[in-house]
């Protein structure tokens, strides 16, 4: 079979994009080079929807952004991903750097951004409490908000797929060769697939999936950023999402709430070599403390649960690359797409659809396409009431597995059964929660890994951290 | 569906068994203990080796024995156990709401006895930097894999953390054929009781060393190696002692964290030290009726102790049902110099013969453990040596309690 469209890597860009031609009549895939959906930047940034401010006018990232807000919290609402608008704040701590809100100020205007606001530090600290007394001006954002960068990933590529898109995982393009008609694409694994159209998705990857087509005009620069995500003790400290403007303390350094009502802190911005470093440093995560504690001094940064990294691909324009191969006629490259990527998603997989259509693709609506995926979290927004007509049909969800988060047996059996089903520990984690709690999985982890087996049909040992190479047990005693 | 019961106990390991028990042979019958797992014990299950049991039951026994020592006297009492249900919800005026496969049940309880016990500390809690591999486990969680499920989690392992269950488990992974490379400690001294050290490390010849931590994780599917490092007082990594150490298992036993996250919801106060309720002599929080016990209220060295205070709240809780409460004013117990906390954290002036337990900050020798009230020592116990792994108990007796305004207990040197 050869496909219409073939979409290298399920980051938020691959998915939505998927999800985007999974509204027309077409033969079309989505290849990951791991075992799950949002394996690179997608699984870990701040999950910010920006509100437009700060890309230069007149580039891709402006227009994307402004496009993609509203378009971000319709996909997000369709697809039942909270996603939620609590607004952004940037503050200025001192004369020298109120400068800097004002020409954020101005160029949000210029970009076409709704709403903006110039607040005193005391307006500031009248809606937000626990900033510091340190921040003279702020720039108010109100049509910013938060979304959870992997769940909306994996909603999108779930709903694609009920779409009828197909999805390979552990799919590592090593090789892409034109036939007559199509671009045979090799996978490390010795796997191919036959496409006509090929879409350029790979994050981190792009520049070297873009060489295997003998594309070679961009290059990545891997950038890695870490964060400190603090327990939901420490969620309500701000309701807000808290910038710094760009000063000689640091860049983009942000104290916000996330979706599910933890503390996020970060990130910081390092050059590194490869794609694959995502490693926890302690300049770092000291680096994180110190600048966020800057502007949020109230902190408690005893209740960090975890730290994380995520490698962010830039390049040196500093644009977004959306672009059809000029060398590569049925190549189109969705590139460099680090922040506002997430914001810009949406608008990105419509541009990416247009470009294909551009280059001859025909798109012929489907007669039935839904656009919903069900409330994977309805469960846990019940009542007591509810949940416990709900447990008498559906006992698995009577049992308790993970106890920080409070999740059930049937939810993690859903999160394996749902496509793009979890084949992994993490991935059930990033689905359910499971194990994202205080205790990081300490209590849920053997049952976690006892449901994915059972589900699965393996042994226990076969049972993986986040898929091939990762194995948890060396085996029976 | 809503039930009402004299006493309803949260957690069925050795804590909520002893409690039960207790409750009912102090005549209060309509007891119901609510636990999680398929079976009663708790973390006893797992702790397949001996030595529990020596202070409390006169002879030695496995953590499954020793729990099932308890559970025995609970079915000879006819005390309900409700398994793989979990509470979720503990309300002020103690009404329980606890989830199961038969759905949402509602207790209206007379008194609530928290026995929830302790997590551990989690890497991500730690912030130990490097790579995020397959292959780093919480000591109990290997534990449990291994002797309750019958897996075995690696090959060659470092251990981080010399408390009692990372020393255990250095000895369990070595007789099931893994190789302990090291047992890595950040303090200057081991946290875990010495017979462990000698029983687990050294008659296998497991080195063990102090002031070093694990710097750095390395692998990308799973743990090839750690970095390890030594550290100066002030517990700074100090450079160029960095040492790489290949291995495919790290074990974290950093510590235990009183599992609080229900008292928290019901506004019981918590002391920042230990991690546990505020309680009062008799292991009531300040929200009345409700009681706690066990590793949930202060992490403890020995279960024999633990099934101690567990039968001291199953009392109280006992007494609380019958009406029997004191009117008298408390007075608060506060840890000065040298004493890291004290527990309770306050005491009825009419209460009887109360022992208060302690820590101290500090591994030290040749000292005494004062208790005063204002300026008036109350009572001065020495100690040869003393240690923060080894939890301390002094007695006041009533005639000290009566009169006391506040009492002080710290630690002094002993001339």
């Amino acid at each position: 079979m050869v496909y219409d469209v073939a979409i290298i890597g399920a980051g938020i860009i691959g998915a939505m994009t998927a999800r985007e031609l999974s509204r027309y009549r077409l033969k079309v895939c989505l290849l990951e080079r791991t075992n799950d959906v949002a394996a690179g930047a997608s699984r870990a940034n701040s999950g910010i929807v920006h509100g437009g401010y700060d890309p230069e006018p007149g580039t891709l990232k402006a227009e994307m952004n402004i496009l993609g807000v509203e378009k971000l919290f319709r996909a997000a609402e369709e697809l039942h991903v909270p996603c939620i608008r609590n607004g952004s704040m940037i503050c200025a701590f001192g004369a020298a750097e109120e400068p800097a809100v004002h020409a954020l100020y101005e160029r949000g205007l210029v970009n076409g951004v709704k709403d903006l606001r110039i607040l005193t530090g005391d307006e500031a600290r009248e809606l937000e409490p626990e900033l510091s007394g340190e921040v003279s001006l702020v720039l108010h954002v109100p049509t910013a908000g938060i979304v959870c960068p992997y769940k909306l990933t994996i909603a999108a590529a779930g709903n694609a797929i009920d779409n009828g898109i197909d999805f390979y995982r552990n799919f590592a393009v090593c090789g892409a060769e034109k036939t007559d008609e199509a671009f045979c694409l090799r996978a490390e694994s010795g796997e191919t697939v036959e496409a006509r159209y090929v879409v350029n998705c790979a994050g981190a990857y792009s520049d070297r999936v873009a060489a295997l087509f003998g594309d070679g005009d961009f290059s990545i620069i891997p950038r890695a950023g870490e964060y400190l995500l603090l327990d939901k003790a420490e969620g309500g400290r701000v309701a807000h999402t808290i910038f710094q403007v760009p000063s000689a303390a640091g860049k983009g350094i942000l104290v916000s709430p996330t979706v599910d009502g933890n503390l996020l802190t970060g990130p910081t911005a390092a050059a590194v070599e490869s794609p694959e470093n995502t490693e926890i440093t302690p300049e770092g995560v000291e680096t994180v403390k110190a600048l966020s504690a800057r502007s949020v001094p109230g902190v408690q940064f005893a209740r960090v649960i975890t730290s994380f990294s995520g490698v962010r691909a830039s390049e040196k324009g500093g644009d977004f690359i959306i672009r059809t191969s000029e060398r590569v006629p049925g190549l189109v490259h969705a590139a460099a797409i680090d922040s506002p990527g997430l914001t810009s998603c949406v608008a990105i997989a419509e541009r990416v659809t247009e470009l294909l259509s551009g280059a001859g693709l025909v798109l012929e609506p489907k007669a039935h396409w839904d656009g919903t995926r069900p409330d994977t979290e309805a469960f846990r927004h019940m009542n007591d009431e509810e949940k416990d007509a709900f447990i008498r049909e559906n006992p698995d969800y009577g049992r308790i597995v993970c106890r920080c988060e409070g999740i059930s047996e049937g939810e993690i059996r859903d999160a394996v059964r749902r496509a793009p089903g979890a084949r992994d520990v993490d991935s059930v984690k990033r689905r359910t929660r499971a194990g994202m709690g205080r205790c990081q999985g300490g209590f849920c982890m053997p049952h976690v890994m006892r449901i994915i087996a059972e589900e699965l049909g393996i042994p226990e040992e076969q049972v993986t951290k986040k898929g091939p190479g990762s194995h948890i047990l060396t085996g029976r005693l | 569906m809503t039930e009402k019961h004299d006493i309803v106990i949260v957690g069925g390991g050795p804590a909520g068994l002893a409690a039960a028990v207790a409750a009912y042979d102090a005549g209060v019958t309509d007891v119901v203990i609510i636990d999680r797992e398929e079976a009663p014990g708790g973390v006893l299950r797992q702790c397949i080796h001996n030595g529990f049991g020596l202070h409390k039951l006169g002879r030695e026994l496995t953590g499954p024995e020793y729990a099932a020592v308890y559970a025995a006297e609970a079915v000879k009492r006819g005390i309900r156990i409700l398994r793989e249900t979990m509470v979720t919800a503990v309300s002020p005026d103690r009404e329980v709401t606890a989830c199961s496969r038969e759905g949402i049940l509602k207790i209206e309880a007379g008194a609530v006895i928290l026995a929830m016990g302790c997590r551990e500390r989690s890497r991500g809690a730690l912030n130990i930097g490097g790579t995020r591999p397959a292959g780093i486990f919480s000591a109990g969680t290997a534990q449990r894999l291994i002797n309750c499920e019958g897996y075995m989690v690696g090959k060659k392992a470092v251990i981080l953390g010399s408390g009692d269950i990372g020393l255990i488990m250095a000895r369990r992974l070595t007789l099931e054929g893994a190789k302990v490379e090291a047992v890595c400690e950040l303090m200057s001294y081991s946290g875990g009781l010495t017979r462990n050290i000698v029983q687990c490390l050294e008659d296998f010849d497991i080195p063990l060393y102090l002031s070093t931590t694990v710097k750095e994780i390395h692998g990308r599917d799973r743990l090839t190696g750690v970095t390890v490092v030594a550290v100066d007082e002030s517990r700074r990594p100090v450079p160029g002692t960095e040492r790489y150490i290949e291995c495919d298992t790290l074990l974290l036993s950093c510590g235990l964290i009183p599992e609080n996250e229900l008292s928290l919801a019901a506004g019981i106060p918590l002391d920042t030290i230990t991690g546990g309720a505020l309680v009062d002599e008799r292991r009531e929080t300040e929200i009345p009726g409700i009681f706690a016990c066990g590793n949930v209220l202060q992490v403890h060295d020995l279960v024999d102790y633990v099934s101690d205070e567990a039968e001291l709240a199953g009392r109280s809780a006992a007494a609380f049902v019958r009406g029997e409460i004191s009117q008298e004013k408390t007075v608060t117990v506060s840890a000065e110099k040298g004493i890291r906390y004290c527990l309770p954290q306050r005491v009825h002036t009419d209460a009887g013969k109360t022992e208060l337990y302690m820590r101290v900050a500090a591994p030290a020798e040749r000292v005494k453990i004062v208790a005063r009230d204002g300026e008036r020592v109350l009572l001065e116990a020495n100690r040869r040596r003393v240690a923060p792994g080894e939890m301390e108990k002094i007695t006041l007796t009533p005639e000290m309690i009566s009169g006391a305004e506040e009492i002080r207990v710290s630690l002094e040197a002993w001339k």
